[in-house]
């Protein structure tokens, strides 16, 4: 293959959707042009559906909200001023405050976008650590230990448990 | 002091080739998104902000010993064959070299730590690998976050984790990419088999893209899709549980292909290389089709007399900034595929 690009406007090779896959390969010295949709392109190991990208899921979450909310009352970040559609319109949020002055309506779209994850389990800085480390070494035992306990692990859940008082305790 | 005119001599860490699990593996990488928790996140920096924001996160990066050599590009008042080499090299990304604010990116000598400044986080850390060497990668670049972290005061949140300018990385701030060439899976249609492994394991899996957005042929990069609810070891474990499979399917497919059509096999990658050493104009599409088969050629035992290494150099050298840089001279398009494959022919004939 040599070369796949993106575009619109004709119709797929294999079924009667849109192409939006365009390939040139060439065979032997002789340029051969493939129109394929996702699927057939996908199907033909050509490109692989992409994980759905921001915009995408910004564009879902405006219909969900626009239809469930009604009104458009405007959220505005008090630190750097963003509105909540300024951020929609982008995809990039304005200051690490955002991520409170939008609360739940930023929590609802980053639930989508984190495949139903919420909360941070992972590394915590060392300086701004203390409670938290101990905090979040809590979450990621008792992910492991919900884990234990759907496996039958019985051994390694009283494990975990035990595992989890000393942290608490500590 | 190092200059950035000595990486194009040489093949960068990433590509050298030669780690475990090669044949299938190329490459491991490993990023950290992060930012500081006293500045607005960049595009909502104003342009002063944005210039101070690089002096003090390049200062403190030199400053924090995170390599014996660190070499910084001004990406800003860089030139932009300069800029592109580090995308060819995989150093910086195309929207850092194609941006117009002050950035720039600090390199180790040895190439297997690049930060980029003021990308879309005021922090991209990455840690490169040849093959397969997640654990060095992790060791490494928990190494140099916490070097940094010791000198800045980052963006966290007790719920969130890491803060990110955009919500697709926030938490761990973690992107893990395994780079793949999967050309016996291509060939034997069998590749949907290993995208359904990814999709089962919720990894991304896409090709890889060469000059333009072009997806180029057999290579594909899988990385994880989500960055928050599991810890850096657990997506860490995704793709040890993963990345196997692929090898393992990759293998076994270029045995089938050996024994069932072995001819038809052996016809193109003798094709391949015929027309690598005796093409008079090649585009890099074009090359690097070819040399991804006589990269599967050599690993299959098909081809005896050029290096591995070499191959694997010669998908960097033929890239546009590379070439000029070796070659020491700006060559426009059409020259270029002349001297491209004067440049291949040359390196395939005495090696």
């Amino acid at each position: 293959m040599l070369a796949a690009r993106r575009s619109t406007g004709i119709k797929c090779d294999n079924c009667d959707k849109q192409a939006t896959v365009h390939v040139t390969e060439i065979h032997d010295g002789q340029k051969v042009e493939k129109h394929l949709c996702e699927d057939c392109a996908a199907t033909e190991g050509i490109t692989i559906k992409a994980d759905v990208p921001i915009s995408q899921l910004l564009e879902d979450f405006i219909l969900q909200t626009a239809s469930s909310q009604g009104g458009d009352e405007e959220l505005a970040c008090e630190v750097c001023g963003l509105t909540f559609s300024e951020f929609r319109e982008r995809g990039v949020l304005g200051c690490p405050n955002d991520y409170n002055a939008f609360g739940e309506r930023l929590e609802l779209l980053m639930s989508r976008a984190q495949q139903g994850a919420t909360e941070h389990v992972g590394k915590v800085p060392r300086h701004s650590g203390g409670d938290q480390k101990r905090l979040n070494a809590v979450l990621r035992l008792r992910a492991q230990l919900r884990g234990a306990i759907a496996a039958e692990d019985y051994e390694r859940a009283a494990d975990l448990r035990d595992q989890i008082k000393e942290v608490e305790e500590g | 002091m190092m200059k950035l005119g000595d990486l194009a001599q040489r093949a960068g860490e990433w590509l050298r080739g030669t780690g475990p699990m090669h044949d299938v593996v190329i490459s491991t990488r490993i990023r950290l998104a992060r930012n500081l928790a006293d500045m607005p996140f960049l595009s909502r920096c104003s342009v002063k902000q944005q210039e101070d924001l690089e002096l003090r996160l390049r200062r403190k990066i030199l400053d924090a010993g995170i390599a014996e050599e660190m070499l910084y590009v001004d990406i800003a008042n860089a030139d932009d064959m300069d800029r592109k080499l580090l995308v060819e090299r995989h150093l910086i990304s195309r929207q850092h070299a194609d941006a117009d604010h002050p950035r720039g990116v600090a390199v180790s000598s040895d190439e297997t730590v690049a930060i980029m400044v003021n990308e879309e986080d005021h922090l991209r850390i990455q840690a490169l690998r040849s093959g397969l060497e997640l654990s060095e990668a992790f060791t490494q670049i928990n190494r140099v976050d916490d070097l940094l972290e010791d000198r800045l005061a980052y963006a966290f949140d007790s719920h969130y984790g890491y803060l990110t300018a955009c919500p697709t990385n926030v938490g761990t701030g973690l992107r893990i990419s395994v780079m793949l060439h999967l050309p016996a899976l291509k060939m034997t249609g069998e590749i949907e088999k290993a995208f359904r492994a990814a999709r089962d394991m919720r990894l991304a899996i896409r090709g890889l893209y060469g000059e333009g957005t072009e997806a180029t042929g057999d290579f594909f990069q899988l990385s994880n899709q989500t960055t928050l609810g599991k810890s850096e070891e657990q997506f860490g474990e995704d793709f040890r549980a993963l990345v196997p499979k692929f090898i393992q399917y990759e293998r076994q497919a270029r045995q089938s292909l050996m024994t069932r059509r072995a001819i038809a096999v052996e016809d193109k990658v003798v094709r391949a290389l015929a027309l690598l050493r005796s093409a008079r104009l090649i585009s890099s599409e074009e090359t690097m089709y070819l040399l991804s088969l006589v990269r599967l050629g050599t690993h299959v035992g098909l081809v005896g007399d050029v290096q591995i290494e070499t191959i694997n150099e010669l998908f960097l050298a033929t890239q546009p900034s590379h070439l000029q840089r070796i070659l020491g001279r700006d060559l426009s398009g059409p020259l270029r595929a002349e001297a491209r494959a004067e440049y291949i022919r040359r390196r395939l004939h005495t090696s």
